[in-house]
């Protein structure tokens, strides 16, 4: 470690030497963070309160005319526009399910996986295939999937129901499609709450379970006592994570449904994404994304202060 | 109860942190919720509200 310190001091060129030597620890520090620092203001910073002022005004991308500041008027737009309102209906239907789906599989599918069993590590890495793949791969096969003349989807609905296979479509059906896009969500997706799920239940000790035997304690029991409370700070995670992704869900939902039939799947990432580049009313659209950004920092720093909590038990 | 208010006069973190979150998700729920325009149209103020005093309360004191 000397020899390396020594090395370093000997190809540093004398005049950096003598201007370093001069700085106080404090100043070298600065020197270290200031670059991420203004990475940070120039990526995150500036874009953000860049967008709060185009908020605020009627500014077009792609018009060349002067900006006129418009106070309220967009999020008064916005804010009482039913479109939107469906849109907002539509995202927490997708969120709601979906968060529900994949907690409640993703769980049991962790509790599965950890027993000790032929095979396991195989059977972890296949389950785990779906979350490795493109949303664009998964978006197209599943319409293949989902296509009612010869789509797998529905001559297995078919099998175990007795329906016949073309008599529903799940991507054309305004009842059908909602769900249609939370199943391939839940499918792409669980993996990845199994494998935090898989992470809490493998950093259980034995010996608490070997206490819980010890005291007669039953199966059920240990589950509820033990198993959940120590599971929960993880699955929490898993939520938070799944939750402010599937608040942003675009890619997907795009390539399966492009927001229809009609805008029953039109998600508010998709619906922003059409006011600001397809209709290009810029300023609209950037107050639009304020609503959004606001609502899903204030869900996460409630749940931030939620998991704080439970991890503190 | 009664804790909970003294925590609040007395400014304390914990009691409003409650009250910012109730807001957060009284709004959020406003937001997405499918029944009355009105409650839509007041969800943003609501939930930007909470978030703010959030942001604010969560400098204040830590409860005895």
């Amino acid at each position: 470690m000397a020899n390396l310190a020594e090395s370093a001091a000997r190809a540093t060129p004398p005049s950096v030497a003598r201007r370093v030597r001069g700085l106080s620890d404090r100043a070298i520090a600065w020197i270290f963070v200031a670059p991420t620092i203004f990475l940070l203001l120039a990526v995150n910073i500036f874009p953000l309160i860049w967008t709060i002022r185009l908020s605020f005004t009627n500014f077009r991308a792609n018009r060349n005319r002067e900006v006129e500041w418009v106070g309220l008027r967009n999020y008064e737009r916005i804010l009482t526009d039913s479109d939107i309102w469906l849109t907002m209906q539509a995202t927490a239907h997708f969120l709601i399910w979906t968060i529900v789906f994949q907690v409640l599989i993703g769980f049991t599918l962790a509790w599965l996986i950890n027993k000790n069993f032929r095979g396991n590590d195989f059977l972890t890495t296949m389950i785990v295939l779906p979350m490795m793949l493109s949303p664009a791969v998964v978006g197209n096969f599943w319409t293949f999937l989902y296509q009612p003349q010869i789509g797998l989807f529905n001559y297995i609905v078919s099998f175990f129901t007795g329906v016949d296979p073309s008599s529903f479509e799940m991507i054309g059906s305004v009842n059908l499609a909602p769900w249609a896009i939370v199943i391939v969500d839940t499918w792409m997706w669980t993996p990845f709450v199994m494998l935090i799920c898989l992470a809490g239940l493998r950093s259980i000790p034995e010996y608490i379970y070997e206490a819980a035997e010890i005291d007669r304690a039953s199966k059920w029991r240990q589950f509820w006592t033990i198993t959940i409370p120590m599971v929960l700070p993880f699955l929490m995670l898993a939520v938070l994570f799944r939750g402010i992704e599937n608040f942003k869900m675009f890619d997907l939902v795009v390539l399966l449904t492009g927001g229809g039939p009609g805008s029953t799947t039109e998600l508010t990432s998709i619906n922003l994404k059409r006011e600001a580049f397809e209709k290009w009313r810029t300023g609209y659209a950037s107050a639009y994304a304020i609503i959004l950004f606001v609502t899903v920092f204030g869900l996460a720093s409630i749940y931030v202060k939620a998991l704080n909590k439970v991890k503190e038990r | 109860m009664k804790r909970f208010f003294s925590g609040l006069a007395r400014l304390r973190r914990g009691p409003w942190e409650m009250v910012a979150s109730i807001l957060i998700g009284v709004g959020v729920v406003m937001l997405m919720q499918p029944y009355l325009l009105w409650l839509y149209t007041y969800s943003f103020i609501v939930t930007l509200v909470g978030t703010v005093m959030f942001i604010i309360v969560s400098h204040f004191p830590e409860d005895d």
